[in-house]
């Protein structure tokens, strides 16, 4: 019964915030067509840069997604709960380190996979350090950053954020609390 | 890179239709509600990229990245990194471009971690994940990391102290 309430209360304020962004949606295609026809520098540059991402979204999205289905649907939580769980201590980190060093994808899809393994009983501090992991120590982009800047500057890079990103998790945990993501049952996962 | 994912993806999705046809279906409609749970919100984030992108195009960001402070440099390189959302292949030849050009390893370490931690546009994407909250530690956490880890890389190159 409460959680039925609950979740009237957050649909209810869940709607009019898609209002505005319905209308900046809007706005925003209304801009970019009119600055096609009148030939509107500004607006044709910002939709040039729209469609180049959007492009590389589209393309990527099929089988991001797609992994991350199968994931909700083949990993069971007890898994999770052993390698990232609550009792998972620094291995749990390190673990977390380990998956986020052979993600592939940008930070708009690393979101639900990190959710994902929240909703799967991962602990908070675990997710948060997989988070940050996935931003800096991607493998695949490690490649090209070395190639570019030096493989000393990409080690040394690693071997600072790493630790700071662990600490930062535990910390971030205590600040919002363990339990953040049950309180919030709102939120999409 | 986008064959190996195509090809993680499609093998991961053939095995688990071969061992559990019902499982995989449940799975698809997984991943099509989460795309589109997440959609309106991405169409924004896109919006909020190729608006910022056009303020702040990388010749643009080269441009501040060159001033000769080095600590100046690391707080412009650190917000404009936290701003920005440049993908990899423009960020790293770009970072290599600057190096040549004669700036400091101590602000590139600002500007990428920045730019890969901090996510001041896809924020409202964190927010419908992780609550404002959370969001907002992180993103505070995450800045502060560019800049330690920027000095730390300051030193170990000997340009700061």
């Amino acid at each position: 019964m409460q959680e039925n309430i609950k979740k009237e209360e957050t649909n209810k304020n869940k709607k009019p915030n898609k209002k505005p962004m319905l209308i900046l949606i809007a706005f925003y295609t209304l801009f970019v067509a009119v600055s096609y026809i009148f030939n509107f520098d500004s607006g044709i540059k910002m939709g040039e840069n729209f469609a180049f991402f959007a492009i590389d979204m589209i393309k990527l999205f099929p089988p991001a997604f797609i992994l991350v289905g199968l994931f909700m649907v083949w990993v069971d939580r007890k898994t999770i709960e052993k390698y990232f769980g609550e009792k998972s201590g620094l291995m749990g980190h390190l673990a977390a380190i380990l998956l986020a060093c052979t993600t592939l994808y940008p930070f708009v899809v690393v979101l639900p996979m990190a959710a994902a393994l929240s909703k799967k009983g991962a602990r908070l501090s675990i997710v948060l350090t997989y988070l940050g992991a996935s931003a800096i120590c991607r493998i695949p982009m490690t490649i090209f950053e070395a190639s570019f800047l030096g493989l000393k500057f990409s080690i040394l890079r690693y071997v600072i954020s790493l630790p700071l990103i662990v600490l930062s998790s535990i910390f971030i945990e205590k600040i919002v609390g363990r339990k953040y993501m049950l309180n919030n049952p709102e939120l999409d996962s | 890179m986008m064959a190996y994912i195509y090809g993680l993806a499609s093998i991961s999705l053939l095995t688990s239709a071969i061992i559990n046809k019902q499982k995989t279906i449940k799975a698809l409609k997984t991943a099509w509600n989460l795309f589109v749970k997440i959609l309106p919100l991405l169409i924004v984030t896109l919006i909020l990229v190729s608006v910022v992108l056009y303020f702040l195009p990388d010749y643009v960001i080269a441009k501040y990245l060159g001033t000769s402070d080095v600590f100046v440099g690391v707080i412009i390189a650190s917000v404009v990194g936290a701003i920005s959302l440049l993908p990899g292949f423009i960020t790293f030849p770009l970072s290599g471009l600057l190096l040549s050009q004669g700036v400091s390893y101590t602000v590139l370490a600002a500007f990428t971690t920045s730019l890969m931690m901090v996510g001041v546009v896809t924020f409202p994407l964190e927010k419908k994940y992780f609550g404002t909250k959370l969001a907002i530690v992180r993103n505070l956490v995450s800045f502060a990391i560019a800049i330690i880890v920027s000095i730390g890389i300051g030193i170990i190159y000997g340009e700061v102290f």
